[in-house]
């Protein structure tokens, strides 16, 4: 039994200066007790009567504990870790720090049997948290650090902000524990990435970096100065993989601007088809490039308006084939399984040509005019697809508003398309306030049930009207008789993204109502259930708020 | 200016209101810090008011009738008519955190309700009549029949004689054999033994007789340990035999450890204590909550300890972090740590500085001057001020700032969370730490930043 120091056990186990002495006297004691004093009786012991050697062993062992305990010295100090960089971020207030606590602790707590009682559901309030801690610019609190490492390793999407928040403590804590390493990742060396004002640092890196490391470089000196970005790309673009190539050409969507259209159209005729499909892409979303051009000359002679008819109307002519031209400008000429190849090929050019193109081409008319137009052969839903998609990669707002149409209209009737995603996807090019106005509309007229992805591309809070008609529309569909977790969807997102300041027009709702004859049986209690989440959650959104802002002094904690 | 002038007018009219974070330090586990925190919104509270260091309230739940909570915050104490068996109940610690975070929810000008205040009322009256026993000198626990208690005393001393002899020979029994017998033989015999010991009313021993059946199991050295527990246990029944030629604190001492739990006797101190720690140790059959406190003025470390059935939450909860206003009446034996807390605990303003501290050489001397008067002692509540925690070979270690010398953290703590944020707090800086020193290591429980030295960050 080996029981002599060694050099991976703590100091205070075994210290030396107890002296040689003591420690060999102890190990014979202990040689002895292991094999008994029957079969080895220690010699320091010598003498005495069998009978009465375990006593006088355990008596000689208590001694030699307890002085070792009492004389026990501290260990060598190792090097301590590398102090974490200075953080200059001001310290959250205490209530929000107290705050920050709680939602962290209730993170890891979905409430159990999936059924969502009065309570707010903490988890989901963590990202708003988040973001506004970040844009007030504070600092975590060093010991919630740990907690908050947790939470970003568990929920991807907390990532960005959460990693904001920690800071660069947060980075130095992280590399000190494996089950945080994902904090390194993406921010290149450990976080280190040079300043893109420091043109050796980004020369350096840029050269001999990995390549996560130079995707966040180029991505940072990018967002800082477009063309400095450009410039860094261009200097080794021939010598990159074709897979990096891809990589580093989607981080032109930053900044994109016409200065970056001569690489663009040399990246055309690159090896590589995904890379010549994304510069392609990249260029028509800039009217003004050669290939909008380009395209807006091939789309010309396909659309047009019908000479023949009587009232005017829109005539499609598809292109007979995908030229080698039209294929180095990033047209696909195989169309998917199940899709004839002119309407592809169509979609494609109409959704790549410059949409200020039209206007021209249709004697002067307007997106709303030009959507208005019948159109010729069934060639309606195929060509209205194409100008939403150019609609959303051009972001052009005049043609989202004319795509949509009236809030009012049905979704099967109206211009532009009836999937919903994709109408999300037009409204976020509107301006925020026109978007919360349409959907509030939409919402007025065809209740909820279709409204929720429309209602997840609005701004948080939801701009009045939209509060307004949501809460209206939730009052309706109770009345209706209707079970309230047929809404859990819309409900979840009004918790997060109504006004606070709704809670107050909610308060009736919560009253559990006198149960109607003709309605579901118990549906009252749940409703009331339902609207008192969604006020507490409110009320503690505002209390969230008011506690980072510093508002919350006038409520009175002590301690100022 | 406004805000310090409200706090001084909280103060007179009812104590200052406890803080979100202290009452969240009240939560027996994190299962009800997480229920109190979804109930500290106004929404499934009514009629909540407050007025003479209590606050009440009636929270819906899922069945009918609302739950009635109130809360006397000069004790703490709780009382709640949900059938929850937690302690505070998760009701009580959302309506602290309501009051923290929403005071103008409250009715300050209504006297309490019926059912609040005819339990209040036999609080402060349970508490008055226990301040005039005080005065008066009466003892606390005064029975009828002094004579009929002598005999029981005898009568239970004279058992627990007859359970140490036993212990003696099972150890000399060991000994005879060796410890390597102690491997094959397993923990049977050992609980079997540990049964006897409780029959024999001597729970101290029942408790190391089952620690002793633990260490053949607990990885390599463990002959070494299991001789110094032998060795240890030993003593502790040669002192009991001896008891009656013992110095009186030491003989208060072996009693304690044996297991006879004295009255706390000692002259009460009155002060502003700073709870530095709280945490609970749990076995199959009790659940222990020790409370660390330091003294502002009388500068003394005060451990109080709670106990729970299994299961079951001790009733006693301290906020860490908190100054409260109380008096602690000291055990007698083991260094005088050990305190009972008066009836009366009210928080006091003002931020809690750490306890003064030294390095870690001053904390290793302290362990060793108190196993002097406690040699069953495991660790010792010191404060460690300006030292790093820093990684070595064998684990975390904390070290003096200047550099040279570290004591190891003892291999519990370098698995718990309350490491990374000790970690984190430091951020590879000097700071002041709280914990148990002994020979296993230390413990970290608390600690300071130089940044925000008033807040306590608990780190268990």
């Amino acid at each position: 039994m080996d029981t002599t120091t060694t050099a991976s056990t703590p100091p205070t186990g075994r210290p030396e200066d107890t002296g040689d002495e003591s420690a060999r006297a102890w190990e014979e004691l202990v040689t002895s007790a292991l094999l008994g004093t029957d079969r080895r009786p220690p010699a320091a012991l010598a003498g005495t009567a069998a009978g009465s050697l375990p006593g006088a062993l355990l008596d000689e062992a208590a001694l030699h504990t307890v002085r070792r305990r009492a004389g026990l010295r501290p260990g060598a100090a190792v090097a301590p870790p590398e102090p974490a960089p200075e953080d200059p971020r001001g310290p959250l207030p205490a209530a929000a720090g107290i705050r920050l606590e709680q939602l962290l602790a209730g993170r890891a707590s979905p409430s159990p049997s999936g059924r969502r009682g009065a309570a707010p559901d903490l988890a989901e309030l963590l990202p708003q948290w988040l973001a506004l801690a970040n844009e007030l610019g504070y600092k975590a609190p060093p010991a919630a650090l740990p907690a908050l490492l947790d939470a970003a390793r568990a929920r991807t999407d907390l990532r960005p902000q959460a990693l904001r928040l920690a800071g660069p403590r947060g980075l130095w804590l992280a590399r000190l524990n494996p089950e945080w390493r994902f904090a390194l990742r993406g921010t290149g060396a450990g976080g280190n990435l040079p300043s893109p004002d420091d043109p050796e640092g980004v020369r350096s890196l840029w050269d001999e970096g990995l390549f996560a490391e130079r995707v966040a470089l180029l991505a940072a000196v990018r967002t800082r100065d477009p063309a400095a970005g450009l410039a860094l790309l261009a200097s080794t673009w021939s010598a990159e993989r074709a897979e990096d190539r891809l990589m580093f050409l989607d981080s032109l969507r930053t900044g994109l601007s016409g200065a970056d259209e001569e690489f663009l159209e040399a990246a055309l005729a690159d090896r590589s088809r995904n890379v010549r499909a994304t510069a392609a892409e990249l260029l028509s979303a800039l009217p003004a490039s050669a290939l909008a051009g380009r395209m807006a000359g091939r789309a010309a002679t396909c659309v047009g308006l019908d000479r023949t008819a009587g009232s005017p109307r829109i005539a499609v002519e598809a292109p007979h084939e995908c030229d080698a031209a039209m294929e180095r400008d990033g047209l696909v000429a195989v169309p998917p399984a199940g899709r004839g190849e002119r309407s592809w090929w169509l979609g494609q050019l109409v959704e790549a040509a410059p949409l200020s193109c039209w206007p021209a081409r249709f004697g002067g008319r307007g997106p709303e005019e030009i959507v208005a137009l019948p159109v010729a052969d069934d060639w309606r839903a195929e060509l209205h697809a194409a100008w939403c998609r150019a609609a959303v990669r051009q972001r052009d707002a005049d043609w989202s508003r004319a795509l949509l149409g009236s809030p009012a209209a049905p979704p099967a009737t109206g211009p532009g398309t009836s999937s919903l995603a994709e109408r999300g996807r037009l409204l976020s090019m509107l301006p925020a306030e026109e978007r919360a106005r349409w959907v509030a509309s939409f919402v007025a007229a065809h209740g909820l049930s279709e409204a929720f992805q429309l209602l997840g591309v609005c701004d948080v809070p939801w701009a009045e009207p939209l509060g307004a008609a949501v809460i209206d529309a939730l009052d309706i569909a109770r009345d209706a008789g209707s079970y309230p977790w047929s809404f859990s969807g819309v409900m979840g997102l009004a918790e997060r993204c109504l006004a606070p300041a709704a809670a107050r027009q909610l308060e009736s709702l919560t009253a559990l109502p006198d149960e109607a004859e003709d309605v579901s049986p118990g549906a009252g209690g749940y409703w009331s259930e339902a609207f008192q989440r969604l006020v507490s959650t409110l009320r503690l959104r505002a209390a969230m708020r008011a506690e980072l802002t510093g508002e919350h002094a006038a409520a009175g904690t002590y301690g100022a | 200016m406004s805000v310090a002038a409200s706090s001084v007018g909280d103060m007179n009219a009812m104590g200052v209101r406890w803080m979100a974070g202290q009452v969240l330090a009240l939560a027996p586990d994190d299962a009800s810090r997480k229920a109190g925190s979804k109930l500290g919104t106004a929404g499934p509270w009514s009629g909540t008011g407050r007025g003479e260091g209590a606050v009440w309230g009636l929270c819906k739940g899922s069945g009918g009738a609302p739950y009635r909570t109130v809360v006397d915050t000069t004790g703490p104490a709780y009382a709640c008519s949900c059938p929850s068996r937690k302690f505070p109940c998760k009701h009580a610690l959302g309506l602290l955190l309501l009051q923290a975070s929403d005071p103008t929810s409250f009715d300050d000008a209504a006297a309490a309700p019926d059912w609040a205040g005819q339990w209040l009322a036999g609080r402060r009256e349970r508490a008055d009549s226990a301040a005039r026993r005080a005065e008066t000198g009466a003892p606390a626990g005064a029975t009828a029949d002094p004579e009929a208690a002598r005999r029981r005393a005898e009568r239970r001393a004279a058992r627990i004689t007859a359970g140490a002899r036993e212990l003696e020979q099972r150890l000399a029994d060991l000994l005879r054999g060796g410890l390597a017998t102690a491997e094959q033989t397993g923990y049977g015999l050992w609980e079997e033994t540990a049964a006897r010991m409780v029959d024999a009313q001597a729970p101290g021993l029942a408790g190391r007789v089952r620690e002793l059946g633990a260490i053949p199991g607990s990885g390599p050295g463990w002959p070494v340990r299991l001789l110094e527990e032998c060795a240890l246990t030993h003593l502790l029944d040669r002192a009991w035999l001896a008891a009656d030629r013992l110095p009186p604190d030491l003989a208060a001492t072996v009693r304690s450890r044996v297991g006879l739990t004295a009255p706390a006797d000692g002259s009460p101190v009155r002060d502003h204590w700073h709870v530095l720690a709280q945490y609970d140790t749990a076995d199959a059959r009790l659940t222990t909550r020790r409370i660390w406190l330091h003294g502002a003025t009388s500068r003394r470390t005060a451990l109080l300890l709670s106990f729970g059935a299994a299961g079951r939450a001790p009733r006693l909860a301290f906020p860490v972090g908190a100054l409260l206003d109380g008096e602690l009446t000291p055990h007698p034996g083991s260094g005088r740590l050990r305190a009972e807390p008066g009836e009366r605990f009210a928080p006091v303003a003002g931020p809690a500085a750490p306890p003064p501290g030294g390095p870690v050489g001053a904390a290793l001397d302290a362990y060793g001057r108190a196993l002097g008067d406690d040699p069953w002692l495991d660790a010792w509540p010191v404060t460690l001020r300006d030292v790093v925690p820093a990684r070595a070979e064998y684990g975390w270690q904390l070290a003096d700032a200047d550099g040279r010398e570290a004591l190891p953290l003892t291999p519990a703590a370098q698995s718990r969370p309350g490491l990374w944020r000790l970690v984190a707090l430091s951020g590879g800086a000097p700071v002041t730490v709280f914990g148990e020193c002994g020979h296993r290591g230390f413990t970290p429980l608390a600690a300071w930043s130089p940044e925000a030295p008033g807040e306590t960050v608990p780190l268990i």
